[in-house]
């Protein structure tokens, strides 16, 4: 017994050393776990290994902000569990402050020129961290069920639809005092002081007897707007779309004062021994017809400049708006986030 | 060893026994454990404890140090109003888990021991469901779309199908609900050694069934009842899942916000601080539960039966 335990331990120990060989010559890729990593696997890693012989092992990534902290701690003590991450804006620039992600090489970085000015993410010391990969817009869902005519504007989260509401939990995620202020306030400059915010905040909690969730998992919402038990809400674009194509009776409708328009740029952490890959990768994504494959394959929108994409004006439409997005305030997360959690905890979500 | 009645007694004694203790063997086996707890409970929570000190970076991560400003907001009035909530939901939640675990017990284990097995068994598998699957199951099962209210419905017993979830009642209900095969099995093994002849006792004598199990069989166990209560409450006070899925705003409880904090909001010296405050306030409270329990209930008074 004991020797055939010997030889069981000798050969889990030679297979744990094959699998970690050929696992480290793998690019990590994190993206958001579900869908997001489904889609990559399907339609977007098998052809950047095919054209450049990189192999790639996709990696489920949480929210932004429960990664940045995994990768931060992990990088801490020298490990990477993702060379290439995708990272949304707020969590990409935390990152830039703790000087988390690598320096890009802008030589080995051709395509980038393709993308987007305010996608090309650079820390204060200028140096290139971070490249639009896909960008989303949230916007205001319905159940068609219940609501047989679109809403036109973010002002019917404030109608008469008493707990019909399901909204997402936190400051930084909602982009909620972005939404009122562009709704009420004419943009969101009133958000420069900590006044404007005040105003905007006692706009919002007007729409409290309207919440009937505030949701964390976006699993949830989805579930409780598909069956129409919450009726009205925010949400992601492309996702709902994929569900009224699976026959869901839902909508996503651009209000006129716009989505809101929020991206995933690519960033390598500094724990990475992987870099040269992942320039490489991060190149190839940048060229305009991976964007094309990405927005059809996806139905996310591209973060390459319509003007190089090759998608019809019906395929545009599918995954963008022609009017101005709602850009969140990064900024003001950075400079005020500890505050404004403190005023959005004890004042909105109530 | 310091109450051993004689020191004359001693020289005859540790010649037999006592030197079995003192080999290096059983040293060595108490090594271990206390090793691991070492290293895997004291160690973890001062780190814990220490990165509450530390000073958080707004727009980054944080740094070492040592502030009181965490420990500051993690009491400030927003928070022990939160410390609150979670206390009083807990406590509501252990109790309504003891008046049904108490009596159901007591019932199972007066029945034939072949006749308690699936019982015991459908306990046990019930506490295979994690805390996610039970929030998720019962935000489903209080949902109007889909949940029991539509078989009220079409019974005849409700009007309308009705959303009970988010809100107060659905949180209870899932605290009770993971909390009860956990309070099941630890009372079965009190219940189950019970002299089965005491309230048969007190019933030839003439107490109804009811007097007889306050009067003579909850005095007798409620030393177990206390711990029980205790093993609840704490369990029931670290859940996060289930106030954040099936609670509105008013039920998010200290767990609920320290998972925003270390999760969402990236500020983990301030989770850090609120986790060391709920775990001061549940291990007092947890003290003062089996306390309680240790002191005798006062004897209840109740009107004679006639003999």
């Amino acid at each position: 017994m004991t020797f055939h335990r010997t030889r069981f331990v000798i050969a889990a120990l030679v297979l744990a050393l094959v699998g970690g060989t050929a696992a480290a010559q793998a690019l990590k890729v994190a993206v958001y776990g579900g869908y997001f990593q489904d889609s990559f696997d399907a339609h977007i890693f098998p052809r950047f290994t095919e054209e450049t012989g990189i192999a790639v092992e996709s990696i489920a990534a949480p929210t932004g902000m429960a990664w940045l902290v995994q990768l931060e701690t992990a990088a801490r003590a020298g490990q990477a569990p993702a060379d290439v991450s995708m990272m949304s804006q707020g969590p990409l620039q935390r990152g830039m402050t703790s000087d988390l992600w690598v320096a890009l090489d802008e030589e080995r970085l051709p395509n980038v020129e393709f993308v987007r000015p305010a996608l090309v993410n650079r820390d204060a010391q200028g140096r290139l961290v971070g490249v639009g990969a896909v960008s989303w817009f949230v916007t205001l869902v319905t159940n068609t069920d219940t609501y047989p005519t679109a809403p036109t504007s973010w002002a019917e989260l404030w109608g008469d639809h008493r707990n019909s509401l399901g909204l997402l939990a936190l400051p930084e995620n909602s982009f909620l005092l972005e939404i009122t202020a562009a709704t009420f306030f004419g943009g969101t400059e009133i958000l420069d002081t900590e006044e404007g915010i005040l105003q905007v905040v006692d706009k919002l909690t007007e729409l409290q007897p309207n919440v009937q969730l505030w949701y964390r998992d976006e699993g949830q919402f989805q579930q409780a707007l598909q069956s129409g038990e919450i009726p009205m809400g925010q949400y992601y674009h492309d996702v709902t779309g994929i569900a009224a194509d699976e026959g869901f009776p839902v909508r996503s409708t651009f209000p006129a004062e716009g989505g809101v328009l929020d991206s995933g740029s690519w960033a390598v952490t500094r724990a990475s021994s992987m870099v040269d890959e992942a320039h490489v990768f991060i190149d190839w994504f940048s060229q305009p017809e991976i964007q094309d494959l990405v927005a059809r394959s996806i139905g996310t929108a591209p973060t390459v400049e319509r003007e190089y994409l090759t998608l019809s004006d019906e395929e545009f439409a599918f995954v963008s708006d022609a009017g101005d997005p709602i850009v969140p305030r990064y900024d003001m997360y950075l400079e005020r986030g500890d505050w404004l959690n403190q005023v959005w905890a004890e004042r909105v979500t109530r | 060893m310091s109450t051993r009645p004689a020191a004359s007694l001693a020289p005859m004694d540790t010649g037999a026994s006592d030197h079995r203790g003192d080999g290096p063997w059983p040293h060595a086996l108490l090594a271990w454990p206390t090793l691991a707890l070492t290293l895997l409970f004291v160690v973890p929570l001062g780190i814990i404890a220490a990165l509450g000190f530390f000073r958080r970076i707004q727009a980054g991560f944080f740094e070492v140090a040592f502030v009181t400003d965490n420990y500051a907001r993690a009491l400030d009035a927003f928070h022990l109003e939160r410390l609150a909530v979670s206390v009083v939901l807990a406590l509501v939640a252990t109790l309504a888990t003891l008046v049904v675990a108490v009596p159901f017990t007591f019932l199972l284990t007066r029945r034939p021991r072949a006749r308690q097995v699936p019982y015991l068994v459908l306990v046990l598998a019930s506490l295979s469901l994690s805390e996610v699957i039970v929030a998720f199951a019962w935000s489903l099962l209080l949902s109007r779309t889909s949940g029991i209210s539509n078989l009220l419905v079409s019974l005849g017993l409700m009007d309308a199908a009705a959303s009970w979830s988010p809100g107060l009642w659905a949180v209870l209900l899932a605290y009770v609900f993971i909390a009860l095969p956990l309070a099941i099995l630890s009372l079965y093994p009190t219940f189950s050694r019970l002299d089965q002849e005491l309230p048969e006792a007190a019933g030839t004598m003439g107490a109804a069934p009811l007097v007889g199990f306050v009067t003579v069989v909850l005095p007798l166990v409620q030393r177990a009842v206390a711990a029980t209560g205790a093993l609840v409450f704490i369990f029931v006070l670290g859940a996060y899942v289930i106030p954040q899925t099936l609670g509105r705003p008013a039920q998010w409880t200290i767990p609920v916000h320290i998972t925003d904090q270390a999760i969402m909001k990236n500020h983990l010296p301030l989770a850090a601080s609120l986790a060391i405050v709920l775990l001061v306030a549940s291990s007092l409270i947890a003290l003062a539960i089996v306390a309680i329990g240790s002191g005798r209930l006062p004897r209840i008074a109740l009107p004679g039966r006639a003999r």
